[in-house]
């Protein structure tokens, strides 16, 4: 719905009977505020209120609101987004101000004041700052509007037709690029897309949309393919059927879509929805989604992180659909809205200004109010009062709303600002959740993660691999906030979860192994700490047998850490060695582990055959096997470990001694006093 | 030699079996009251008394060399008494007759017997015997308390009259020496949807305790410790998998038939327990074991549950009574899930399978055994059920695994016994930490070098996923 041309007030809903009392019944939702999902921004655009003297305009391409007092003549208040793009200046009154604007980046204002022109003035610094004037080349052709496509590019759009310009702002003049001749009821821009979209024929329903190349300097208009909205009702004899208010153009998940609200005929649909039509760059533009609103009335559309929200006057409430939830019980394609009608968060509006009585409580704001315009993707203004806001999704709320909660993660990891949210549900279902749904949540969440791990890697894998030709360099994939890691699991829902009081220590090790097996399932990595995590709950519990059993099965996998660790569980559960052990051997990286486990154990013999029998034996220590070997009292035990070395010597450097850099010594003397220097390999005299 | 006439040979068995307690009917003419249990029941009652009194004056003799370690066994010619104690003053008992060989004689003389003394059958029976009953029955002690002596000659009497049949001599080998488990290989995704499962149905029928997963008869999951599963696998793989086994294989006329639950096909039945829940007449009565807690026992209801060759058992509290209600739950949450995984096992199963080479004969026949998790496994036996124990050696090598096994029970160090038996078999024992492994080798002509590597090779191939010290 955009709005950006004349000076019609910012309202486009008739004016609703009474305002008092929808008031009133406002103040019971005060009660219930966790369930209101939407809200407006903390931080409004501020604006001069539209008055009689004070005429007020936005403009969707830059999102700037534009104040304009007296024509211009005693100033024009420009608003935008930011600091930035906000302008104050003053200009000659030469008339009503019916549509203002400035190109991309604030460099030229087009001001429209008559229905066959359009006049400019240079906002680049250096250049001359008096007004030049276009008029429209069709010949009794009444301008309907203009949009900027580039810094200073421009589109006339006349009711016979478009006109596609270039503004030369040193020359003062513009050079026509293109046009277009076509019979215009009304039109729509998406300033996104640089698509403009034109009603035709007599009934309105044809839609002609064009693209608009948005690089600047490169000039570009294409024709697309035109389509048809199907009407409720054919009207005979045909007159304008398709309003400029029931149709909307968006991006939603990244396609381009024009919005249809269906109002309820008494033939067909008994209440109203929105039918979405996918507008592609090329190629044919069809319906694809039917959004139920299951009532009527007046409604206006917003699109927020990717969800259609529909506002509906009479009932003062909100809905959401989005599109990529899959509705079970209905045909495809057809959505009912995600969550039950509630309407946006109230809001009061703090009083601005030096003279703030601290005591003075804000004022509520009325919401839904006649006075408000919509305007896409996100955009609420209410022109009486001179605010502009964001609309925002809050997500808490919906968690509490959707009882589903499969739906609900679908729902959550295609939002914005999900992570925390999603932990919560996560700790939520951990909490008292039942299995089945607790590995619902896992799969979901597992089966993003694993999505965006697959992307990184094939994205390490181009970048190694150096540019290949006739490819664009490979782009970095971006991490939402719906990728919820391990890290992030442990640290805010597993690792508390398994802490906390009077929660079955059996339901805390299913919640784990689910995880466990999610992550399997999904063939990613399991990091070490979540092992340490189920080992830890196990030992808590004295489940050693489970633990046995798991490791049997190698459902905790191998690593040096994990060996490490049931070696510190051996004095309580005593299998721990062997498991250890056995783990050591399958990492097959960590034979000096084995020999230390051994020589701790005084199993001296059996650590240097396993050394021999791996092939380390002329590389290890000698000093640290005769050191246990002494240490065990068993003086045959010495004696052969000590002459295994001596022959180890021999066979490496030719002589039985042992070099000064081992330090044996002291074993040798001990080894001399135990069974006399006869007893000692003498070097071979050959 | 030249005669016609064959040897016949007799395999050892079962004489007699009795349970008894000293400390009762001391008085003159009631020692009768002392016996328990006897088996067989219809000797006579002096004979009875009188063999029930030998072993008491056979304790009490030894007791004065060794008041700590009374006698563990007596062996005699034709046979062997086995003593055990398992709780103050009961006692059981078991006598064997040694195996013997009748040789024919010529001209009408009566055939000469040979008894074989050395054939080992080890006491650890007495000691499996003991505990299976204590799973079934809970302590002497408490059987007692709960309705005297009465109630535990009843209870004796039911137990013993099934599992003796159980017990055959015959075929009684290391592996039953060693009482271990078999474990189903099962990868590790497989193996995490099972726990998911067991984890699942714990959840929804929360009366449930504990559970134990089995496939093939081999176990997978157990929510038991490993004491009580060691002996309830025992009983599950021994006593109630082939009584169910048989009609299975019997023919078409067998229980295996689909059960419909909602729109869900499956093969689910109980194997303990009603037979047809539709039954109006069906009882909900389930065998009730006992099990060690940190604090002594409990006693549970055992519900063990099968679809096609995945079995579940489910442990219940016995002081719940199970009704139809819970049953019908069960049979509806389990059925069609347990035959799912079944499914899933065996394709898993049936894909390693295709993975590892088609229907590798094992080239080794060997016994694995490992203390710490109970864990064995043997290429020797093809099948073991429960009459027929079908191994593909000799005898005489089973008999000399067990001499070693006996060998190395004796020392806590790890040792290697390499034996060379009758016609080019070589058998080689090996103990490593709490794991014992027995080769048997077929090599012409080889020699103990040659056997040494060989069985290096195989540590390499078959036991190259744990520490085995060479």
């Amino acid at each position: 719905m955009s709005e950006d041309r004349e000076e019609r007030p910012l309202d486009r809903e008739e004016r609703p009977p009474d305002r008092e009392e929808h008031y009133l019944d406002r103040e019971e939702h005060y009660l219930d505020r966790e369930e209101h999902y939407l809200e407006l921004c903390e931080n409004p655009v501020q604006f001069e209120n539209a008055s009689s003297v004070n005429n007020v305009f936005f403009d969707e391409a830059n999102k700037q609101v534009f104040a304009v007092r007296s024509g211009g003549a005693t100033g024009v208040v420009v608003k935008g987004p930011d600091d930035k793009s906000s302008v104050a200046f003053r200009m000659d009154d030469r008339g009503e101000v019916k549509c203002i604007k400035f190109s991309i980046g604030n460099k030229i204002l087009a001001v429209q004041r008559t229905l066959k022109s359009v006049d400019f003035i240079n906002f680049i610094p250096d250049y001359p700052h008096t007004e030049f004037t276009q008029e429209c080349k069709t010949k009794n052709a009444s301008v309907l509007g203009f949009c900027w496509t580039s810094w200073n590019e421009l589109v006339f759009i006349t009711d016979q037709g478009i006109e596609f310009y270039q503004v030369l702002p040193d020359k003062r003049s513009l050079k026509q690029l293109k046009s277009q001749s076509i019979n215009v009821n009304w039109y729509q821009f998406c300033p996104e897309t640089a698509v403009l979209l034109l009603s035709t024929t007599v009934q309105g329903n044809v839609l002609q949309p064009f693209a608009f190349k948005v690089r600047a300097g490169s000039g570009t208009m294409s024709k697309m393919s035109k389509f048809e909205i199907e009407l409720p009702v054919v009207p005979k004899p045909a007159k304008l059927s398709l309003s400029e208010r029931d149709i909307a153009m968006a991006t939603i998940y990244g396609q381009m879509f024009v919005m249809y609200l269906k109002h309820h005929s008494r033939t067909n649909s008994p209440t109203a929805e929105v039918v979405l039509y996918h507008l592609p760059r090329e190629g044919v533009c069809k319906k694809t989604h039917v959004l139920k609103l299951n009532t009527t009335g007046k409604f206006a559309l917003n699109i927020v992180d990717n969800l259609v929200v529909v506002h509906h006057q009479s009932s003062q409430t909100s809905l959401i659909f989005d599109i990529k939830l899959k509705e079970p019980d209905c045909a495809v394609n057809t959505h009912q809205p995600v969550l039950p009608a509630r309407s946006i968060h109230p809001y009061r509006i703090p009083l601005a200004g030096p003279a703030v009585v601290p005591s003075q409580p804000p004022i509520p704001c009325q919401l839904y109010s006649s006075s408000w315009s919509v305007f896409q993707p996100d955009i609420i203004i209410s022109a009486s009062e001179g605010y502009l806001w964001y609309l925002q999704v809050k997500l808490p709320p919906t968690v509490n709303l959707l009882q589903d909660k499969g739906k609900l993660m679908d729902f959550l990891l295609r939002r914005r600002e999900c992570k925390m949210v999603i932990l919560s549900v996560c700790s939520q279902s951990g909490e008292k959740g039942r299995l089945p749904i607790v590995a619902t949540v896992f799969d979901k969440l597992n089966q993003v993660y694993k999505e965006y791990l697959e992307a990184e890697q094939s994205y390490t894998a181009a970048v190694e691999s150096g540019p290949s030709r006739g490819s664009a360099a490979p782009k970095r994939p971006v991490r939402t906030q719906a990728v919820v890691d391990q890290s992030d699991m442990y640290t805010h829902v597993l690792s508390p979860f398994t802490e906390r009081k009077g929660v079955s220590h059996k339901f805390i090790i299913a919640v784990l192994m689910e995880y466990i097996r999610s992550l399997n399932q999904f063939q990613i990595t399991v990091q070490h700490f979540l092992y340490e995590l189920v080992i830890k709950t196990l030992v808590q519990h004295g489940r050693f047998y489970m633990l046995h059993q798991f490791l049997q099965y190698h459902v905790l996998s191998d690593s040096k850490p994990l060996a490490c660790l049931l070696l510190s569980l051996e004095s309580t559960y005593a299998p721990a060695h062997q498991l250890s052990l056995d783990m050591l051997k399958r990492l097959s990286t960590a034979n000096d582990e084995i020999v230390e486990v051994l020589l701790s154990k005084q199993q001296v013999l059996g650590a240097l055959r396993f050394i021999r029998s791996v092939g380390g034996h002329d590389n290890v220590s000698s000093r640290k096997f005769l050191d246990a070997a002494r240490q065990t009292g068993d003086q045959m035990l010495f004696y052969t470990v000590f002459r295994s070395f001596q022959q180890r010597n021999q066979r490496l450097r030719g002589s039985p001694g042992f070099n000064p850099g081992e330090h044996c010594e002291e074993h040798v003397v001990h080894f001399k006093q135990l069974f006399g220097d006869q007893a000692l390999i003498k070097p071979s005299t050959v | 030699m030249a005669s016609g006439m064959q040897e016949k040979q007799y395999t050892p068995s079962l004489l007699n079996f009795f349970v008894y307690n000293p400390t009762f009917g001391q008085k003159e003419g009631e020692e009768e009251k002392k016996i328990l249990f006897y088996h067989p029941s219809d000797v006579e009652k002096n004979e009875k008394i009188r063999n029930v009194g030998l072993c008491e004056a056979i304790v009490q003799f030894t007791r004065t060399f060794c008041p700590t370690k009374p006698a563990k066994s007596l062996h005699t010619q034709k046979n062997r008494q086995f003593f055990f104690e398992p709780e103050d003053n009961f006692w059981i008992v078991m006598v064997v007759r040694n195996p013997m060989i009748e040789k024919p004689n010529k001209d009408g003389k009566p055939p000469t017997v040979e008894y074989q003394e050395e054939e080992i059958i080890d006491p650890l029976l007495t000691l499996i015997t003991f505990l299976v009953l204590q799973l079934f029955n809970g302590t002497f002690g408490r059987q007692m308390e709960a309705g005297g002596v009465e109630l535990l000659i009843q209870k004796l009497e039911k137990f013993f009259y099934r599992y003796l049949q159980t017990l055959h001599l015959q075929s009684c080998d290391l592996l039953d020496v060693f009482g271990g488990i078999s474990f189903f290989p099962l990868d590790k995704m497989t193996y995490l949807k099972i726990q998911s499962f067991v984890n699942r149905v714990e959840e929804s029928l929360s009366l449930i305790k504990y559970t134990a997963f089995l496939y093939n008869d081999q176990l997978i999951w157990s929510g038991l410790e490993q004491d009580d599963m060691r002996i309830l696998y025992k009983y599950l793989t021994t006593s109630l998998f082939p009584r169910h086994s048989e009609p299975e294989l019997a023919g078409r006329d067998s229980p295996l038939r689909p059960e419909v639950a909602g729109n869900l096909l499956h093969y689910g039945r109980f194997l303990t327990g009603p037979t047809n829940l539709k039954d109006p007449e069906a009882k909900f009565r389930f065998p009730k074991i006992f099990v060690s807690t940190e604090d002594g026992y409990e006693e549970l209801h055992l519900i063990v549950y099968k679809a096609m060759s995945a079995a579940a058992c489910f442990m219940i509290s016995a002081s719940v009574e199970l009704t139809r209600d819970f049953c019908e739950q069960l049979d509806g949450l389990v059925g069609p899930q347990l035959t799912l995984l079944a499914s899933d096992i065996c394709e898993q199963f049936t894909v390693n399978r295709r993975i590892s080479g088609p229907e590798k004969e094992p080239q080794f026949k060997f016994i694995y055994f490992n203390h710490m998790n109970l864990a064995e496994k043997s290429t020797i036996h093809m099948r073991k059920t429960a009459s027929v124990c079908l191994t593909s050696v000799h005898p005489d090598l089973m008999k000399i695994l067990g001499d070693i096994n006996c060998d190395f029970a004796r020392v806590d160090e790890d040792e290697e016994i390499i034996v060379k038996a009758m016609t080019d078999y070589w058998v080689v024992g090996k103990k490593s930490d709490q794991r014992e492994l027995y080769v048997i080798l077929n090599q012409k002509n080889a020699n103990l070098i040659e056997v040494n590597e060989e069985v290096k090779r195989l540590c390499a191939t078959q036991f190259n996923n744990i520490f085995f010290l060479d």
